[in-house]
């Protein structure tokens, strides 16, 4: 699920008239996924995304979280434009670096049209780009590269296991609604192995990241005010993904998580089955926000703790997209013992998503 | 100094400051006040139009540092991805920019497209701002500047209907752009403006920003190199810098204009100084005699010029304000010259040109009055003392400083400009002018020893008192003869100006129906240009493409015509001037370019000339030079076939049609219009076009006309003052006039004749000064600051006109003097004073 923050609140009501211009594919249960085809692009979907989040650490083992993200978006606009800079598809990039020895994010962002080369989303494989910012799969390994004013990585996202489908085989519902849903697989485990360039100095690092790539035509459902969202890289092969929605009284009203043990058996949970319990809360210094970022998560009979690499992972994008949010590296426990690494977004607790 | 001569000096010095506001002196700080006025009000208006430039390219061109241009069509858009991947740049915006016609009217509006996402960090300027921001890239939306939106009159969710080609593209306003200053131009994306306004595959700008660090000229120079041709690569004040250069010329020329008004102020403070000296000598002689030395009564006479020079700069520079103010409100910061974009402008003002106009207007009043002050210091005391009216002395040594004055004018006007100013000519026209003022004894004697005595005794007595006072009667005529000068030179070059814009609009508009398209946006394509040809009543059809192609972007761009021309007979259709020619057979193809591409690239006919269309070198031979008044900024004509081929467009933007024989123009144009739809097309018969140019020639050159006047009215009141002074003063000569029987109305006549001759004589010199000096106005002020030729037109019967009312004014003013001055009684005249 997740990230759609980002396209309903960008282009705001947009979406209601853009429904007028143009039709969307809905998404719909048993349509089997292929790869590596669908790791391309949808463009005939309304949004997609690929979404790479990981724990890294140098040679001094300093720890690092880092994040690089690409939106895909039809706006349904200038569909019949002749021109190459006709709109029909936008293009955005997301990166962050968690680094505890800052105790701050540093954050890049940008924006294009697809086209001319300098920004594209391509079909039949990963290959997603905006100006220099890219994610590419050269044969089962991603090449993520970033050069942002305070940072710059380029890492190799080799894949040690078969994709994660989530929700019903890739069919996952945000909803009671049916149409409501995505499709969405997850890359976990994936092994990273690169360069990481910041505060003057170049180290290299490896460590462990995650994939998630999601498509869609549909909206956040009515009344949502924002969500939970967390994937974890388990230090035994094992991945869990699990989300909530949330309404404004901070009741979940739509869960889901599955659970991909060491041995490859996946178990999907339903929404009554899966439980965010918030652990403790900090209170963000710039906007006031409280946010719980430490959490108890339960899908079934799997039981996680979360605790924040550090504190301060709020990511300030009110200028590009009119958002504020918590999305940071994460430390999962069982019982108090260190089990694994992962990442958890929290949206919606300053003022409620506008839709 | 004795105290007594203290005394005395600070008697006549504070009755003269009483003196200040009245008569005489009222009017010298008047000149003072006038000519700072207007020096300071165009001054201001000048500022404040290069300083709206400059701040509206800052807005538009924002944080670029620097912008890639092509000509008006724009270049090839795959040269943006190559702008944007270069390794010494950071963002590329894209940029499409037409001048869109609005539909059913003739004004255009300036549409700018934009990738607002590339647009966001280097232009904030140009991001529209809506309650929808996906409509930042809908194609039907628009966003307007308030200004905009206020000249439109429309507001958001409002529809606004631009001409696209012979169709009518309706848009949504769907917000503003920009700040709340006056600029107006309205803001699309990109995709749209390429869609709707037929600008497929280009864009007309890509701004840069440059990695920081990276040397900028050093950026520009290497990526030069790879540009195609046409397209220029600089900083984006080098496009204000070159719209200000363009119209530096025209702002010079105000600003002289206006000193000018100042320099006739200080003659007129001459004027009224000498008289006043003259009529203090006795005054001066004593307090000499007392002990005061000399300098200290030049300081007395100057400090006199000072507070009248810092009175008059006061009221000139409030009075210069105001005028500023009301003519930018008026006519815009070019004064309806067309130089900049229309839009109301703020007087931009600052301390140090407020100064600078106090101390040109106290220098004027200092100059004027230095050699008067001499003149009181120079005077032998014993002979001052006996007699009260001698004439005035001039200098020995300004007879050859009058002819050295003459020389070197006239060998100034064959200098050449200095950086494209027409600097010595404007010197030469000062140095023939004070050359003339210093010559007037010299000129007046000899005019006047021409003429042989009368038999009538008051003409007699009339001519031999002004033989008698050369220098007098010079200084007295020096406000004249200047404003005479610079009026008459004005007159001709204007009158030789607008009979050449006449001749040369009846040459370049042979047609009997013109069609133009406004803006970018607008045009006929080949199927039009048949339908129109084929129209009834039309016999022939000529059609004209006209666009803009930079060749120096340190200039601004150049007109491109591309018509139906017959080369073999180039002088049918353009106002050729001096030789022209027909390229060999296997020479490049002809080209005919107007006196300012001449002057700017040196070309004389037969060179080769290389212009860039679309986005290659295409060479031509110059065939002739001609006359373009209308565009300034050059232009050239090449054969449409040609401009077809080489760019692959073959729409227009005019038609010239000539009529079938029993053909109406109603009627065709009627059909035009039924072809086109009402207000799409502008048509007009050669008559409007006509009057419309000749009444902005006349609109433009309002101002001059208006300095014309006012200079005239500053001569005339100078002589008027004079002459009441002197007649005034020379009570005692008819008190003995009286006194030996002659007649009051003799006496009256005998003045009468006197001012007529005066002012006959300033009226015959500033008429030589004056045409000597229009001769440089049009030969090298006009020629070296617009580029363009006239030829000389003097208006014979205006001129005799203004020289017979000065003349009968002059007469009438000394006459109803001389009422007064002799009114009193005889003996008491006489005696008067002693």
């Amino acid at each position: 699920m997740r990230r759609r923050h980002f396209l309903t609140l960008a282009l705001g009501v947009a979406f209601a008239r853009a429904e007028a211009e143009v039709r969307y594919p809905d998404v719909v249960a048993g349509a089997a996924l292929a790869f590596p085809r669908d790791e391309g692009a949808h463009p005939a979907f309304r949004t997609e995304w690929w979404y790479v989040t990981g724990s890294l650490r140098d040679a001094r083992q300093r720890e690092y979280g880092f994040q690089l993200t690409f939106f895909r978006s039809r706006p349904g606009v200038a569909e019949a434009s002749a021109s190459a800079f006709a709109p029909r598809q936008l293009l955005f990039a997301h990166a962050a670096l968690a680094n505890p020895a800052q105790g701050r994010l540093a954050v890049d962002e940008r924006a294009a049209r697809a086209g001319f080369g300098l920004a594209y989303a391509n079909e039949g494989r990963t290959d997603v780009a905006i100006d220099g910012a890219s994610l590419v799969d050269r044969h089962g390994t991603y090449a993520a590269h970033l050069t942002a004013r305070d940072f710059a990585f380029d890492l190799a996202l080799t894949k040690t296991q078969p994709a994660l489908l989530e929700g019903d085989a890739g069919f996952s519902r945000k909803s009671p609604a049916p149409l409501d849903a995505s499709y969405y697989y997850s890359l976990p485990q994936l092994r990273a192995q690169g360069v990481l360039r910041h505060d003057g100095r170049s180290d290299d690092v490896s460590g462990v990241a995650w994939l998630d790539h999601e498509w869609s035509s549909r909206l956040l459902m009515s009344g949502a005010v924002g969500w939970d969202w967390t994937g974890i890289n388990f230090d035994d092969g094992a991945a869990l993904m699990a989300f909530r929605i949330r309404d404004a009284e901070g009741r979940a009203m739509w869960a889901s998580a599955t659970y991909r043990d060491r041995d490859g058996r996946t178990t999907t949970y339903a929404p009554q089955q899966v439980s965010f319990v918030a652990q403790s809360h900090w209170r963000s210094p710039r906007t006031g926000t409280d946010y719980p970022v430490a959490f108890a998560i339960r899908a079934g009979d799997i039981a996680v703790e979360l605790d924040p690499l550090m504190l301060d992972q709020e990511l300030d994008a009110r200028a590009a997209i009119g958002v504020v949010y918590w999305e940071g590296a994460v430390r999962a426990r069982i019982g108090g013992r260190a089990v694994g690494r992962g990442y958890l977004e929290l949206t919606g607790y300053g003022k409620p998503l506008r839709i | 100094m004795s105290v007594a001569a203290q005394y005395a000096l600070s008697r006549a010095i504070s009755g003269r400051a009483r003196d200040v506001l009245k008569g005489r002196t009222l009017l010298a700080v008047m000149a003072i006040a006038f000519g700072v006025a207007l020096g300071y009000a165009v001054h201001v208006i000048n500022q404040s139009a290069v300083r709206e430039l400059a701040s509206g390219v800052a807005l538009l061109s924002g944080a670029a540092d620097l912008e890639v241009r092509g000509p008006r069509e724009g270049f090839d858009e795959h040269l943006y991805p190559v702008l944007a991947r270069d390794r010494d740049v950071q963002d590329a915006s894209p940029v499409v920019e037409v001048d869109a016609k609005l539909a059913g009217a003739r004004a255009t509006l300036q549409v700018i497209g934009v990738d607002v996402f590339r647009a966001r960090s280097i232009t904030p300027a140009l991001v529209g701002r809506g309650d929808d921001a996906l409509d930042t890239l809908r194609p039907d939306a628009i966003f307007l500047t308030r200004a905009a939106a206020r000249g439109l009159g429309v507001e958001p969710g409002q529809s606004l209907h631009l001409q696209a080609g012979l169709q009518v593209a309706t848009l949504r306003v769907a917000g503003y752009v920009g700040d709340d200053g006056d600029r107006q131009y309205a803001v699309m994306d990109i995709a749209a403006v390429q869609d709707r306004f037929a600008r497929d595959g280009r864009v007309t700008r890509v701004d840069l920003r440059l990695a920081p660090g990276v040397d900028r000229a050093a950026v520009a120079r290497r990526l030069q190199a790879s540009l195609p041709a046409g397209v220029h690569v600089a900083p984006p004040a080098t496009t204000a810098d070159a719209v200000t250069r363009f119209s530096r010329a025209y702002r010079v020329n105000l600003d002289v204009l206006a000193l000018v008004a100042l320099f006739t102020g200080a003659m007129l403070v001459y004027a009224t100084q000498t008289l006043a000296v003259a009529r203090r000598r006795t005054q001066f002689a004593l307090l000499r005699t007392l002990g005061l030395s000399s300098r200290r009564l030049v300081a007395g006479v100057l400090g006199e010029a000072i507070v009248l020079g810092i009175v008059g700069a006061i009221v000139g520079l409030v009075a210069g304000y105001a005028l500023a103010l009301l003519a930018l409100q008026r006519f815009g910061p070019d004064l309806g010259a067309g130089y900049f974009e229309p839009g109301a402008v703020r007087p931009s003002v600052d301390a140090w040109s407020i100064l600078a106009f106090a101390l040109l207007g106290v220098l004027a009043a200092v100059v004027g009055s230095l050699l008067p002050a001499l003149d009181a210091s120079h005077a032998a005391p014993a002979a001052a003392l006996k007699a009260a009216d001698a004439d005035v002395v001039v200098p020995a040594r300004s007879r050859p400083l009058a002819w050295i004055g003459l020389g070197a004018g006239a060998a100034m006007a064959f200098l050449p400009a200095v950086n494209e100013l027409p600097i010595f000519g404007y010197l030469a026209i000062a140095l023939i002018l004070l050359g003339g003022i210093l010559a007037l004894p010299t000129l007046a004697r000899a005019l006047l020893h021409a003429l042989p005595v009368p038999r009538h005794v008051p003409a007699a007595l009339a001519l031999s008192h002004l033989r008698a006072t050369p220098g007098r009667f010079a200084s007295m005529l020096a406000a004249v003869v200047a404003s005479v000068a610079l009026m008459s030179a004005m007159a001709i070059m204007v009158d030789s100006f607008r009979d050449s814009l006449d001749a040369w609009l009846r040459v370049m508009l042979p047609a009997d129906i013109y069609v133009r398209t406004a803006g970018d946006t607008a045009f006929l394509s080949v199927a039009d240009q048949q339908a129109i040809s084929a129209l009834p009543g039309v016999a022939h059809a000529e059609f004209m493409r006209a666009t803009t192609i930079s060749l120096d972007p340190a200039r601004p761009p150049v007109v491109l015509l591309a018509r139906d021309i017959d080369a073999h007979d180039a002088s049918a259709r353009l106002a050729l001037v001096g030789a022209s020619m027909v390229p060999r057979v296997d020479a490049p193809p002809p080209a005919w370019i107007s006196e300012a591409v001449a002057d700017a690239a040196h070309l004389r006919p037969g060179d080769t000339l290389t212009l860039p269309i679309a986005g290659r070198d295409v060479a031509f031979t110059v065939a002739g030079i001609w006359r373009d008044y209308a565009r300034q900024q050059g232009s050239i004509v090449i054969e449409r076939k040609r401009y077809a081929a080489s760019s692959g467009d073959a729409t227009v933007n005019e038609a010239a049609l000539w009529l079938a024989q029993d053909a109406r123009a109603g009627a065709v144009r009627n059909a035009l219009l039924a072809y086109a739809g009402t207000g799409r097309l502008q048509v007009t018969t050669p008559g409007e076009l006509r009057r419309l140019s000749l009444a902005t020639f006349d609109r433009t050159f309002a101002v001059t006309y208006a300095l014309e006047a006012a200079a005239v009215v500053i001569g005339l009141a100078g002589l008027s003052a004079a002459l009441v002074a002197q007649t005034l003063a020379r009570r005692r000569e008819f008190g003995m006039l009286r006194h030996v029987g002659m007649p009051r109305r003799a006496i009256g006549r005998m003045l009468a004749i006197e001012g007529a001759l005066l002012a006959a004589t300033g009226v015959i010199v500033g008429f030589v000064l004056g045409f000597a000096i229009s001769l440089i106005l049009i030969h090298v002020v006009n020629r070296q600051s617009f580029h363009w030729g006239m030829d000389l037109h003097v208006p014979w019967p205006s001129l005799a006109a203004l020289g017979a009312v000065l003349i009968v004014l002059a007469a009438a003013t000394a006459r109803l003097a001389s009422n007064h001055a002799t009114g009193q009684d005889a003996v008491r005249a006489v005696r008067d004073d002693w």
